[in-house]
C-alpha cells in the first residue's frame, strides 16, 4: 500500500461531533484511540475475535477493528467513555461493580458495551442465553460466571421495573 | 478508498485490482493479514440494499446489504425459513453479525490456516505454489469436493442454508443484470481453486430471492468443538414438505465439510416419498456421505455428518 488518501468525514463520538480528514486507510478502533483519545475502548487482537474493541454504531454494537473509519461518515457511535450519564453509572457497570465481573479489567469496556446491547436484543431469558450472547467478548481471566450474574441482575430488574 | 452512494458509482469505481467492502469483517481481516492487497477499496455500505421485501410472488427479496442479524431475527425469515435463522445465528457473534452482510456472507473466505497466512504456499491464494493442507493440519478441512491442489472448506453457516433453500443471487454490471440459482455459485476448486464463485468482475451482488415455500418445514443443526462462536466441523440444512407421515420433497445441504457448501440430490431422491423413519433417514446419509475423500486427520468427519444429517432430519420431522 503506498501513501494514504485522505478522506472527509463526519460523525458523532459520545455526543460530539467531529469533522476530520481521516488516511482512509485507519481502522475506526485506531482513530478512537489515537486520534481522539479515547483509549477506553481496547485494542486485543485486531483481528475481531476477542471483542475488547465493542462499541456502540447507531446503536448497535459491533467491533471497531474490522471496519474504517471513513466508512462512517454521518454515523453516531458510543465508546465506553459515552455509556455513563455523567457521574450516574449504566446499570450495568453498576452490576459489574456489584457482582466484580472482572479481574484485570482489559476486556471490561467491551464486555460493558456488549452487556448494554444485548438488553435490548431478542434473547431468552437463562444465563445460557446471556453466555451465548456475550460470546463475542473473550476474558482471559475467566470472570464469565460474574459477568453472567452482573447482566442478569441487571435483566430481572428491568423485568420487574 | 472510494466511497460509494449509488449503483452507477458503484460499478464504475470497480476495475480489476479493485475490491468492494461491505460490512468489512473478512476483506479488513484479511488485508491486515496481508493475505488480500487490494490496490483500492470501493466502500459500499452506503448503497439502499438492505431491505427485506416480500417478493411478488411470495418468496423473500433480501438486499445484499442486510445484516446478518437484520436477516435473522427478520419474523418472516423466522417464521418461513427457520434454517436460514437458526444458521446466521449459529455462526460468528452479535456483533459481527451486526457488521457482516447478506452478500459479504456468501463470499466469505476459508478459515484454511494456509490460506490464511500470508507465509504460506496455498494454491487458493497464490496459484501453483502448492498446498501444505494436504500433507499438513487438516482435520477442520474439507472430505467432499476437494481436489488434488485444495481440501479447504467453505466456512459459512448462512449459505449451506440458502442452498436447502433453494435461493437465487440477483447480480448486477454496468452492462446487465442477472440471476445465478445458488447451486451454480460456488465452484469446485478443482485446478483453479483461487476462482471460487461464478461471480465476473466488476459484477456487484444486489439480492438474495428466497423462493416462496408453503408446506415446508426447515431445520440447522451444526456441530463444533465449542458451543458458541465456533466454525462447523459438521452442519446439516433441511427443508422437508410432509404429506402425513410421507415425505413428499426434501431438500438437503451440508456445511463443514465440503469445499462449498453441499447440496446433496441424491439423499434427497432416495427419501422422495419414503415415510419418516431414522432407518430412511440414516440410509440418506450415507448416500450423501458416499463419496467422501477423509484426509489424514479429517476422517472423523464423514461419520459426523451422517449422523449431523440424521439428527437434522429427525428433528425437522418430528
Amino acid at each position: 500500500m503506498g501513501v494514504g488518501e485522505r478522506l472527509a468525514t463526519s460523525l458523532t463520538v459520545n455526543g460530539t461531533f467531529h469533522q476530520v480528514d481521516v488516511d482512509s486507510r485507519t481502522s475506526l478502533l485506531d482513530f478512537l484511540r489515537e486520534t481522539l483519545g479515547l483509549t477506553g475502548t481496547k485494542k486485543g487482537c485486531d483481528h475481531g475475535q476477542c471483542g475488547a474493541c465493542t462499541i456502540h454504531i447507531n446503536g448497535q454494537r459491533t467491533l471497531s477493528c474490522l471496519t474504517f473509519v471513513a466508512m462512517h461518515d454521518g454515523d453516531a457511535i458510543t465508546t465506553i467513555e459515552g455509556l455513563a450519564k455523567g457521574d450516574e453509572l449504566h446499570p450495568v457497570q453498576a452490576a459489574f461493580l456489584e457482582h466484580d465481573g472482572y479481574q484485570c479489567g482489559y476486556c471490561t469496556p467491551g464486555q460493558l458495551m456488549s452487556a448494554a446491547a444485548m438488553l435490548s436484543e431478542p434473547w431468552g431469558p437463562d444465563d445460557a442465553d446471556v453466555a451465548e450472547a456475550m460470546s463475542g467478548n473473550i476474558c482471559r481471566c475467566g470472570a464469565y460466571q460474574r459477568i453472567v450474574a452482573a447482566i442478569q441482575s441487571v435483566r430481572q430488574s428491568e423485568a420487574t421495573s | 478508498m472510494t466511497r460509494v452512494d449509488d449503483f452507477d458509482a458503484a460499478l464504475h469505481a470497480h476495475t480489476a485490482s479493485a475490491h468492494y467492502c461491505a460490512g468489512g469483517t473478512t476483506l479488513i481481516d484479511l488485508m491486515r493479514q496481508d493475505v488480500e492487497r487490494p490496490e483500492r477499496v470501493v466502500a459500499i455500505n452506503r448503497l439502499p440494499l438492505t431491505a427485506i421485501d416480500d417478493a411478488p410472488d411470495g418468496g423473500l427479496v433480501i438486499g445484499a446489504l442486510a445484516t446478518n442479524s437484520d436477516v435473522a431475527n427478520d419474523p418472516r425469515v423466522r417464521a418461513e425459513y427457520r434454517v436460514l435463522s437458526e444458521a446466521i445465528l449459529s455462526g460468528a457473534t452479535t456483533q459481527i453479525r451486526n457488521m457482516a452482510t447478506t452478500g459479504g456472507n456468501l463470499l466469505q473466505r476459508t478459515r484454511c490456516i494456509y490460506f490464511r497466512d500470508s507465509h504460506s504456499a496455498c494454491n487458493k491464494r497464490d496459484p501453483g505454489s502448492g498446498c501444505p493442507a494436504i500433507t499438513s493440519y487438516n482435520r477442520n478441512l474439507a472430505v467432499l469436493g476437494t481436489s488434488e491442489h485444495c481440501i479447504a472448506t467453505n466456512p459459512s453457516d448462512q449459505n449451506v442454508a440458502l442452498m436447502a433453500l433453494g435461493a437465487t443471487i440477483d447480480v448486477r454490471s454496468v452492462s446487465a443484470s442477472r440471476t445465478i440459482l445458488i447451486d451454480q455459485f460456488y465452484h469446485l476448486p478443482g485446478d483453479t481453486p483461487q476462482r471460487e464463485t461464478s461471480l465476473e468482475p466488476g459484477e456487484l451482488i444486489v439480492a438474495v430471492t428466497l423462493p416462496s415455500m408453503p408446506g415446508w418445514r426447515s431445520h440447522y443443526l451444526k456441530l463444533r468443538d465449542r458451543q458458541s462462536y465456533e466454525f462447523a466441523l459438521a452442519s446439516a440444512a433441511v427443508a422437508v414438505r410432509l404429506n402425513g407421515a410421507t415425505i413428499a420433497d426434501v431438500r438437503i445441504a451440508l456445511g463443514g465439510v465440503g469445499t462449498i457448501p453441499w447440496r446433496a440430490p441424491e439423499a434427497e431422491a432416495a427419501l422422495r416419498g419414503k415415510a419418516v423413519s431414522r432407518e430412511a433417514f440414516r440410509a440418506a446419509a450415507e448416500i450423501a456421505l458416499r463419496d467422501a475423500r477423509p484426509q489424514s486427520e479429517n476422517g472423523f468427519k464423514i461419520e459426523l455428518a451422517k449422523r449431523c444429517l440424521t439428527q437434522a432430519l429427525i428433528e425437522v420431522t418430528a
